[in-house]
């Protein structure tokens, strides 16, 4: 079974370029050349020595020993919430503002929900000195300030999406208008593993450097570079890519993706893609998506809004259709409940997004032995407000 | 014959073709606005199917689209009015909407849909030429329907030829990269590409759109094409007030 990218840029039945004809050229000049620039010898020097000295890679891989008394595994959480920016986000802008320059574009757009992308965004330009405009949810401004602040300080302009439920969605949608309307000089960083192919690969490769190190990291710690789990959370499903991408032909390896159930599954507030949504086209690729009847998209709730999003990469819709991996849900209850326990056991305070991750354990039985990986995608800094809301802290 | 192959046949210059959402202003008028504009001197109409997240679309159509939506418009009852519509409205007619909406309502069915309905074309912007080339061109020609393509000024001679190879009804050619109802200066649309591309003497007739909102604007196109599509600034003329008065108003700048 191949679970990459074909020729024609799917995964199974999942992918594709469904753009209008504006975007056409961009995103066939990045089909032609992104495989090109991403291997040349330079360019992974130079990607690499941001990694290792700006980015502060290789990011730990911890064996959280109160973590793995209480769950009975080894429990080794891959610590990218270290990485600068705090969160993973940033080994893809790294990777994406580097092959912007080299395609000559002066102009640097994204979409952010959490904010973590428009951050990993806003330093990476900054760095390179380019100009950098992030749309944001007006919903997710207000619930992500500290994040706003940044991208603000570091240099980039912030635009409000207003339409649709005025989340990630809808920023996407809006950073996608502006691509169409600034055809020649704008490179558009998308900073999950969606879109038009080739973004869903090129993305996937850049944050593949999680998978590459836990690898290593696993061989150096336990002896064996297989573990028995990989869990990871899934919104658009970046930083689940990044860490199943070297085990995905393991399939001794089993790879589970939490999704956020927000409410509940059937509560009509939730962004449970894989569980409430079915085959259509969004974002310029054919996948899984939260829709009506009639194939309109259907507004998504998390608590983390990194997950608050109506549908899922196509590579993650190949792996639940050919059932490589096992994609559940964790509310938004216990993924803030995890977060809290981890944060008292571990001395870690992660991220909701990452917190659905840790949530799963919960519901998982071990019998002692086990090597299990979870992706600590992101700190929880810019979450305090709503973990000491919730907790009444 | 296809009612848009046999306008080009009739007619060869100063076409005017406008787009509306269907259910917009109000659920029920999308016949009404049709019989108007061909009572008005329309000479093709471009229905928007509404789509909840249309990233081709600046925030008038959006605005429309959502409004459309929230009373209660699908697919379903746009087949519906258009029977009704047909009944009283003779010149072509087109669907325009995005690709999702007809993969969940399928592909084949639309089609079908569309042919009982007595719709002559279909614009799809984001159904990718090379998907309809290999899974649903077939399933087009079969029905009878045009499917039309987009053109901007970045796509290159060669992609032109080989959607000019594809398409059959006319080109949509894009006064600029961008997305429905920015507003362009006259001076902006680029006369050389327009040149350009009526040089190529294509199979297939040019309608130009986007950024065509007023007279001048809609001579200019007329001058490279074989004539001009009007969208947003219909939308915006229809908002609010008489719709009757408001169509008949708007089409005198243009008739």
């Amino acid at each position: 079974m191949n679970y990459f990218v074909n020729e024609k840029g799917y995964y199974g039945d999942f992918g594709g370029a469904y753009i209008p004809e504006m975007l056409y050229p961009n995103v066939e000049e990045l089909r032609q050349n992104y495989l090109k620039i991403i291997n040349d010898a330079d360019f992974q020097k130079e990607f690499h020595a941001l990694l290792k000295d700006y980015v502060g890679r290789p990011s730990p891989l911890y064996l959280a020993k109160r973590l793995s008394k209480k769950y009975n595994a080894n429990i080794f959480l891959k610590r990218e919430d270290l990485n600068h920016t705090g969160a993973h986000k940033i080994n893809n802008t790294i990777g994406q503002i580097l092959l912007a320059e080299k395609l000559g574009k002066k102009r640097i757009i994204a979409e952010t929900g959490a904010g973590q992308h428009g951050v990993a965004t806003a330093t990476v330009c900054a760095l390179r000195g380019l100009e950098c405009v992030i749309y944001m949810g007006e919903v997710d401004i207000k619930r992500q300030a500290p994040n706003v602040a940044r991208m603000k300080m570091l240099g980039a302009t912030v635009i409000s999406a207003v339409s649709g439920s005025k989340t990630l969605k809808d920023a996407t949608n809006e950073a996608m208008r502006d691509w169409i309307n600034n055809p020649v000089d704008t490179h558009y960083i998308i900073g999950s593993v969606v879109g038009p192919h080739p973004y869903p690969d090129m993305v996937s490769i850049f944050q593949s450097v999680i998978s590459e190190e836990t690898k290593k990291q696993l061989l150096e710690q336990t002896g064996s570079d297989q573990p028995d789990y990989v869990l990871a959370c899934v919104g658009g499903g970046s930083n689940a890519m990044g860490m199943f991408y070297h085990f995905i032909d393991d399939e001794k390896v089993k790879l589970i993706a939490i999704e956020a159930a927000g409410k509940g599954v059937s509560s009509g507030f939730s962004a449970a893609t894989t569980f409430l949504g079915k085959e259509g086209v969004l974002h310029g690729s054919r996948s899984i998506v939260m829709q009506t009847a009639d194939g309109q998209v259907v507004e998504p709730h998390s608590v983390s809004a990194g997950l608050d999003y109506p549908g899922i990469g196509p590579q993650h819709a190949h792996l639940f259709k050919t059932i490589r991996a096992e994609y559940v849900s964790i509310t938004d209850d216990e993924s803030l409940d995890a977060g809290l326990l981890c944060t008292q056991m571990e001395g870690i305070i992660p991220a909701i997004e990452s917190a659905h991750a840790l949530a799963y354990l919960e519901k998982m039985k071990f019998t002692g032995n086990e090597n299990v990986v979870v992706c600590l995608s992101g700190r929880g800094d810019k979450d305090m407000e709503t973990y000491i809301t919730h907790f009444g802290l | 014959m296809n009612r848009i192959t046999q306008l080009f046949q009739e007619k060869k210059n100063n076409i005017l073709s406008i787009y509306y959402t269907a259910g917009y202003p109000g659920l029920g008028d999308t016949v009404a606005i049709a019989e108007a504009l061909q009572a008005a001197g329309a000479d093709m109409l471009e229905i928007g199917f509404p789509y909840s997240d249309p990233v081709a679309d600046g925030p008038v159509i959006q605005a429309s689209s959502k409004a459309a939506l929230d009373s209660g418009m699908d697919l379903n009852l746009l087949f519906a009015q258009l029977k009704e519509l047909r009944k009283k409205v003779t010149i072509p007619v087109l669907l325009m909407g995005y690709v999702n909406p007809v993969l969940q309502f399928g592909v084949e069915n639309f089609c079908k849909a569309c042919v009982e309905a007595g719709i002559d074309g279909v614009i799809v912007p984001d159904l990718p030429m090379y998907e309809y080339e290999e899974l649903y061109q077939e399933i087009f020609l079969k029905n009878n329907l045009c499917n039309i393509f987009l053109v901007t000024p970045q796509t290159s001679e060669e992609r032109i030829r080989k959607i000019d190879g594809l398409s059959n009804g006319f080109i949509y050619l894009l006064s600029a990269s961008a997305t429905t109802g920015k507003n362009l200066n006259v001076s902006d649309i680029t006369t050389t590409y327009f040149s350009r591309v009526a040089e190529m003497n294509l199979d297939n007739p040019i309608m130009i759109g986007f950024g065509i909102n007023s007279k001048e604007t809609f001579e200019k196109a007329c001058k490279y094409a074989n004539g001009g599509i009007i969208g947003t600034a219909f939308v915006k003329a229809v908002e609010t007030g008489d719709l009757q008065e408001n169509i008949r108003t708007f089409m005198q700048e243009f008739r």
